[in-house]
């Protein structure tokens, strides 16, 4: 199994508190082919939570899976306190990849509609459904046709339907993909409304920004894998700090504080750039060395890994290439 | 609004209320849409072109098959007999043949005038009132022997007698339990009207679960619902949609019949009488749609386009056909093993049990049949929905044959 739990082993740290999904070595065939192997995540209660992947990874599978839309061949999972998915379906909200709504209904009636799915009563929802339409700046095309709505409209109407119910729990499927920057903007506020509020969000999503901007926790998922699972941070310290140190001279006794292998950059106006991990023995030793031979420090600093650098270092350069691949090809084919 | 985790709906829904929330927003959307008109509608246009077709039929029939006699008699015994079938005509409709004076001598051989005259007359009529000598194939004559001497005497009689009218009194004689062929026919009847309204209505739901997949919708709505309750809703929507078609095909249908003067009296009454025959029907009705339903929603929710339902339905349907068949030759042995079998076979069941009631005033065996039937609408909808999960819900590696069949999700 591979390492994915926020706690599995010593990869990450155990999230503190409740958690709204737990799920263990989940697997899922089809046809021969293991488009899931052996899943874990713990997503605690009230986290904005990303899956990231590239396409064809297994991301959709393993929402379905913990959306009890498809059961597992192996493994199992425990959503809100049940191993019953639809048990807790009046306290979920998901926006699948492929989006849809009737085409016929006006945009207040199928947040109502999807909202009664879950529970809500049917008038309860045609009000809360006009309440979110003018929230959202969206009043106005409340008793329009669905067919009548530009592609990106019907898209955040099924999103407003997702959260009628006001659920505990929110699953987006790519929710950004469609969505014109202003909107992805408006959605990512929305995310981060929900979890202010105390709902888990969970999102599958192929662009590392998404993810690194958003989320408390992340799930790397690859071939049906999942390399990584846990706070963003801490996939981050996957790969040491950078130092990057500017120095006057390229070369003096302070040199042997510098690694061996330190990457060496000279300018053509004499100075000096050195790349190297930041030590064990932290920054501190190592200024002082440099002072001490009178490197000449123009600066010094300590660069963080970038989830991107860490994606790569996680699931490989062919997953990340992957990753950066045009979504939409795939949906194509 | 409220804070997260305060759902004011209530909880979970049941299977049977989230069906109701399918079946509710199916049966407005089929009941509002435009199509729902040309589906009411549809059957009359088959009615109109059958009853036209009939009506030509049966003038051309009247006009060109009406058989002429021919004859050869004298002038005053020609216009009595003339006379007669005029007046007779109007009593014994068709049985009269048209009569068609043929210009001869006296005497003539009535053979020569028929072999002169046989692209116009049929047989030829000789001799005299009193002894009428009637020539022709020998079917024929034989055939006319009667009415040419009922119009001969008729022709005879000097002051012609009117006719009285007859005042009809109808009994309830094929009530009579031992009409067992009356009643034969009322169940043949009622299994036939049932299946025409079975596959017509059934088809309904057949490209229901593809306008779903069409919309991408049906993720949304399998996160959210059983696809037990799916399934249900859907079978539950189009079987309302029925009842209102039958409710207005039924209405019209007992309008016009009734305008017509046609009552159920011409048929003879089942055994269990006609209201609970009626009961029965619907109930029955009911069990067969949602048998035949549930069969096509499967085939239905697992192909992506019209075409492809179209071809995997195929062979349900011609099943169905067999079935009815089936059903229908088991009528006429009552008892026997075969209309027993009809009887438990699931998709016969309704057909076999439609007309042990117009034959046998038990009613018991319904309440035993229709608990049998709503078991495998159960099973079968069961196992649709479970075909339908681990089939088509899933995502796999591109360019599987399966793929040609089954959409594939991205993952």
């Amino acid at each position: 199994m591979e390492l994915g739990t926020w706690a599995a082993a010593g990869n990450a740290p155990s999230p503190e508190g409740p958690l709204a999904i737990e799920a263990r070595g989940l697997v899922k065939r089809f046809d021969g082919f293991t488009a899931v192997d052996g899943v874990d995540l713990s997503v605690p209660e009230g986290a904005i939570y990303g899956v990231l992947g590239p396409n064809g990874a297994g991301k959709t599978t393993t929402l379905r899976m913990l959306l009890g839309i498809i059961d597992p061949d192996e493994g199992y999972r425990r959503v809100l306190g049940t191993l019953r998915p639809h048990e807790v379906a009046h306290a979920i909200g998901y926006l699948p990849e492929e989006r849809g709504l009737y085409p016929a209904m006006k945009a207040f009636e199928a947040i109502a509609f999807v909202g009664a799915l879950r529970g809500l009563p049917l008038a309860e929802g045609r009000r809360r459904g006009r309440v979110l339409l003018e929230e959202h700046g969206l009043g106005h095309v409340a008793d329009r046709q669905i067919r009548q709505l530009s592609k990106g409209m019907a898209q955040q109407v099924q999103i407003l339907g997702c959260l009628v119910h006001e659920p505990r729990l929110v699953v987006f499927d790519e929710p950004f993909s469609g969505l014109d920057a202003i909107n992805q903007g408006k959605l990512e506020k929305t995310m981060r409304g929900l979890a202010d509020k105390g709902t888990t969000v969970i999102f599958s999503t192929h662009v590392i920004a998404h993810a690194e901007r958003l989320c408390d926790g992340i799930a790397i998922i690859a071939g049906g894998k999942v390399p990584f699972a846990g706070p963003v941070d801490v996939a981050r310290d996957r790969i040491p700090a950078q130092v990057r140190l500017e120095t006057r001279a390229a070369d003096g006794p302070w040199r042997a504080a510098l690694p061996a292998d330190a990457r060496h950059d000279r300018k053509l106006d004499g100075t000096s750039f050195f790349y190297f991990p930041l030590p064990e023995t932290g920054i501190e030793p190592l200024l002082r060395a440099l002072i001490e031979g009178e490197a000449g420090i123009l600066s010094l600093s300590i660069e963080r890994a970038g989830l991107h650098d860490a994606f790569v270092a996680i699931a490989g350069e062919a997953a990340a290439r992957a990753l950066e691949e045009n979504p939409e090809e795939e949906q194509r084919r | 609004m409220t804070g997260p985790g305060t759902n004011k709906s209530g909880g979970r829904l049941s299977t049977l209320a989230a069906a109701l929330v399918i079946a509710r927003r199916d049966f407005a959307a089929v009941l509002l849409s435009r199509s729902f008109i040309f589906f009411l509608i549809g059957p009359l246009f088959p009615l109109v072109v059958g009853a036209m077709a009939t009506g030509v039929g049966q003038s051309v029939e009247r006009s060109a098959a009406r058989p002429v006699l021919g004859v050869a008699m004298s002038p005053a015994d020609t216009a009595a007999l003339r006379g007669a079938a005029s007046r007779l005509d109007a009593q014994l409709e068709d049985t009269v043949p048209v009569l068609l004076p043929l210009e001869a001598q006296a005497g003539a051989d009535p053979q020569a005038l028929l072999q002169a005259n046989q692209a116009k007359a049929s047989a030829v009529l000789s001799g005299s009132l009193a002894q009428p000598v009637l020539t022709g194939p020998p079917g024929l004559i034989d055939d006319w022997r009667g009415p040419v001497a009922v119009l001969a005497a008729a022709a005879q009689s000097a002051t012609p007698q009117p006719y009285p009218q007859v005042r009809l009194a109808a009994t309830t004689a094929k009530a009579d339990p031992v009409d067992r062929v009356g009643r034969m026919r009322t169940a043949q009847a009622g299994q036939t009207l049932l299946f025409l309204l079975t596959m017509l209505l059934a088809g309904m739901v057949l490209s229901n679960l593809v306008e779903e997949k069409a919309n991408k919708i049906i993720e949304v709505l399998a996160a959210a619902i059983p696809m037990d309750a799916l399934f249900l809703g859907k079978l539950f929507a189009m079987l309302a949609v029925s009842f209102v078609g039958i409710a207005v095909w039924g209405t019209v249908a007992g309008t016009v019949l009734l305008a017509g003067g046609r009552t159920l009296a011409e048929l003879t009454a089942p055994a269990v009488g006609w209201p609970m025959f009626f009961a029965l029907g619907l109930v029955y009705f009911s069990m067969a749609y949602l048998l035949l339903g549930s069969v096509f929603l499967t085939i239905g929710s697992m192909a992506s386009t019209v075409r492809e339902v179209q071809t995997l339905s195929m062979p349900v349907t011609m099943l169905q056909l067999l079935v009815f068949f089936f059903a229908s030759f088991s009528v006429a042995t009552p008892g026997s093993p075969m209309e027993q079998a009809a009887v438990l076979v699931p998709f016969s069941s309704p057909y076999a049990m439609l007309a042990r009631a117009a034959e046998q005033p038990d009613l018991g065996q319904h309440l035993l049949a229709i608990a049998w039937q709503v078991l495998w609408v159960g099973l079968f909808i069961r196992f649709g929905s479970r075909l339908f999960r681990t089939r088509v819900m899933k995502s796999g590696p591109a360019g599987t044959r399966r793929r040609r069949w089954f959409r594939r999700a991205p993952a």
